[in-house]
């Protein structure tokens, strides 16, 4: 069962990830910080559909993340969660055809044996 | 131009460490609070209404949407690879929480995983292109 939710959890992250990280250089860099002009971008950002589908996919990943904090340590969900590193380079690689460096498959590799260690 | 230069950095730093800030605390006060509702794995929506209502995981909900709220605004003029790397910093510092405040034994083994993902996630970042192609 746990996991389970850790495969939920890294999938959700996944794709809520690319989707603010896309969401938010279109929006480009937020300078002003006066409440007005703050108000105005969270009207903004909730009429843009690349942030609502982010927050959609934040929304499964957070539930089942709390569902996994209900039935094991912090010490192993937090890291646990980074197994969506690995799902990223696979996806990036598979479906959206990126170039995938040795560099970036040698640290998904990395964080992978990482989340493998966690199950000893 | 230099201390317009000197303000972004000084506004990247202030950011970064909220969003590590947010995270850890964040993540730790809802760990504290499923702790008190006891096991919950359901995929009802209303299983976890009652989890919502504890006012630790109240709390941690609210922390991670500080975290949400700095993440993105980080985002919006830092890059992803450079966030990444220096934000990794909050696995430690969780598992460190858990030692400390929720007295969770974390093996050998489970603290070489801790730091092979950070060491995982700075390689990753490093070498990755930029996020910025996919929004462009």
């Amino acid at each position: 069962m746990k996991w389970l939710l850790v495969a939920v959890i890294a999938a959700a992250t996944t794709i809520s990830d690319v989707l603010q990280a896309a969401a938010m250089k279109r929006h480009g860099e937020i300078r002003d910080f006066r409440p007005g002009a703050l108000r105005r971008l969270l009207a903004m950002l909730a009429r843009n559909k690349l942030v609502v589908a982010s927050v959609a996919a934040m929304t499964v990943s957070f539930f089942a993340f709390i569902a996994l904090l209900s039935l094991a340590d912090l010490s192993f969900a937090v890291p646990a969660t980074a197994a969506s590193y690995v799902l990223e380079t696979v996806l990036a690689k598979y479906l959206l055809k990126e170039p995938v460096t040795l560099g970036r498959w040698a640290g998904a590799s990395l964080v992978a044996c990482g989340v493998a260690l966690l199950a000893l | 131009m230099t201390s317009q230069r000197q303000a972004l950095a000084l506004k990247t730093r202030f950011f970064t460490f909220l969003v590590v800030l947010s995270g850890v605390c964040g993540n730790f006060s809802l760990s504290w609070g499923m702790r008190q509702v006891g096991r919950l794995v359901s995929l009802s929506p209303f299983a976890y209404m009652r989890a919502v209502f504890n006012p630790w995981v109240a709390l941690g909900i609210s922390l991670l949407l500080l975290w949400l709220f700095s993440h993105m605004t980080l985002l919006s003029w830092a890059d992803l690879s450079y966030v990444l790397p220096v934000t990794s910093i909050g696995y430690v510092l969780s598992a460190l929480a858990g030692r400390l405040f929720l007295h969770e034994e974390i093996s050998r083994w489970r603290w070489a995983g801790i730091l092979l993902i950070m060491a995982g996630v700075a390689l990753v970042a490093r070498t990755a292109p930029h996020r910025s192609g996919a929004a462009s």
